[in-house]
């Protein structure tokens, strides 16, 4: 589904990462680890091509990203749920609103009652007629999930999803994660908190990879 | 296509909900759109009434001319005969008809007052010439008026009828540059604002592009904004315009000057063009912007 071969990506004459590769296929779920700033969320901005590989092939869905118009990368958005380390939202719009968001720009019907189920399903059911700034940051990585997932993407990526909220939070959103991911999504999840890898690979079979000196690796089994 | 766009824009009611309301920029947009057209409906009455102008002298002036007879106390009345001779012999003279003192005192009263004695100035005698089809060879009459009546001298009115015609038309055109100017300076007005309004939503443009929004959705949203805002406001500026000009005094009582600033009949509806015209300049103004701003944006 997506698919990165030898992908390099720098400015200013330095690369941050170089010749890296990875292959996000149907029900995957990989951690991406690595120190602060080793490029964990320049590498999914590749992913979704918010960001546009110096070198290398970068194919989403099929199609190289080199030869995909603004309209086709915002199609292949579509089937990409994005969940965000700062969780941007339309902060005049309530939370219900900005989680259907997705449907809207695609000109897809909005069921109510999937909606609520879908609120009730990252807790914020209570929630739904809240303005953004009124969350807390746990509410705000909730929301942000349920934004990401309503669309029924085929691949979810993550940048430190966990980063704002305690270690009940956590879990809970990892088993949203875990739920997802049985259902056939492919998962890529930033993250520099080995707790949680710890915990989700004892729900399920996970690949972790590591940013080190701009190269992407797989984990030894440390983790 | 673009028609379609401008539809979809405008009756589209959910794509402008995911830009934040501004109430400054909304209010300094609706200003502007209201004060522009207030300005259009002006310039629109004084090319209209210059146009009107322009054609009825270039229409009644053209069809007119006058033959003044001057001679010596006693040769007056020979000389006047002989003139009306020259004209009924005329091809292309409908009539002529010499101008009864009364008629002479009305022309001269605006200068020299109501009791002008006539009778013991030596006023030309004047005689009014209808021109018919296909007009006067005025050069032949000339010649003809200076053989047999020495003291008649044509004036076609060519001489100050041509400038007072071309400066009306100057003045139409003036009107008609005028309108353009004010529909170039809303664009660049809206469009100024359309690209503060963007520059401003840079987190709303970054959410939309992260839930898959096509660059047509996002500056769908502007535009409809946009064109709405100067729809509002040029209507209540055209509305204000028109009012003004009705209640503009009457050009009888304000001396006749030019013809009348304002509108006649069928004219009046000139003006229901302003508003649309604006929301037309606000849509294109608005997407040119939102997609350059878009393209640039990564």
């Amino acid at each position: 589904m997506i698919e990165l071969k030898d992908v390099s990506y720098g400015y200013g004459g330095s690369d941050l990462l170089s010749g890296v590769s990875l292959s996000l296929q149907p029900g995957s779920f990989h951690f991406l680890t690595g120190p602060s700033g080793s490029g964990k969320t320049t590498f999914l901005r590749l992913c979704y091509l918010d960001l546009m590989a110096t070198a290398g092939r970068v194919e989403l869905f099929g199609q190289p990203a080199r030869k995909m118009t603004r309209d086709d990368i915002a199609h292949a958005r579509r089937r990409i749920g994005v969940v965000h380390q700062d969780c941007q939202f339309l902060d005049h719009l309530p939370v219900s609103q900005n989680v259907a968001l997705p449907l809207e720009v695609a000109g897809r019907p909005e069921n109510p009652a999937d909606l609520e189920e879908l609120l009730a399903w990252v807790g914020l059911a209570e929630r739904a007629d809240a303005l953004p700034p009124e969350l807390s940051g746990g509410e705000r990585q909730r929301a942000a999930l349920a934004r990401a997932v309503i669309m029924s993407p085929d691949v979810v990526l993550a940048d430190e999803p966990t980063g704002n909220v305690d270690w009940e939070m956590s879990l809970r959103l990892l088993s949203l994660l875990v739920e997802l991911n049985r259902m056939g999504k492919a998962i890529l999840i930033a993250t520099h908190d080995l707790n949680l890898i710890r915990a989700a690979k004892k729900q399920v079979s996970a690949r972790v990879l590591r940013i080190r000196d701009r190269q992407l690796q797989l984990a030894g089994a440390d983790l | 296509m673009r028609g379609a766009g401008l539809l979809a824009a405008v009756l589209y009611p959910r794509a402008d909900r995911v830009v934040p309301p501004s109430g400054h920029t909304a209010r300094l947009t609706i200003f502007t759109a209201a004060a522009m057209a207030f300005l259009a409906v002006f310039a629109l009455a004084l090319s209209l009434a210059t146009g009107r102008l322009a054609e009825r002298w270039a229409s009644e002036l053209a069809r007119t001319a006058t033959v003044r007879v001057s001679a010596p106390q006693g040769q007056v009345e020979t000389q006047l005969r002989a003139a009306l001779e020259v004209l009924r012999t005329t091809p292309g003279v409908a009539s002529a008809r010499v101008l009864d003192e009364a008629e002479e005192r009305a022309l001269l009263e605006p200068w020299f007052g109501p009791d002008l004695p006539l009778d013991t100035l030596p006023i030309p005698k004047l005689i009014e010439v209808i021109e018919g089809e296909p007009g006067i060879d005025a050069e032949g009459l000339r010649l003809r008026l200076r053989a047999e009546a020495p003291g008649a001298v044509l004036d076609d009115h060519t001489r100050w009828r041509q400038p007072l015609v071309k400066a009306a038309d100057r003045l139409r055109m003036l009107g008609l540059v005028a309108i353009v100017l004010i529909a170039g300076a809303t664009a660049a007005m809206i469009t100024l604002a359309a690209n503060s309004a963007l520059a401003a939503n840079g987190q709303v443009i970054r959410v939309l592009r992260l839930v898959g929004a096509r660059d047509s959705y996002i500056a769908r949203a502007f535009v409809r904004q946009f064109t709405l805002r100067a729809f509002a406001g040029a209507l209540a500026g055209t509305v204000l315009g028109v009012a003004a000009i009705a209640f503009l005094p009457d050009a009888e009582t304000a001396g006749n000057f030019l013809t009348g600033l304002g509108f006649r009949g069928a004219e009046w509806l000139w003006p229901l063009a302003i508003a649309p015209l604006a929301a037309v300049v606000a849509f294109v103004a608005t997407r040119v912007a939102a997609f350059r701003v878009l393209r640039s944006l990564t």
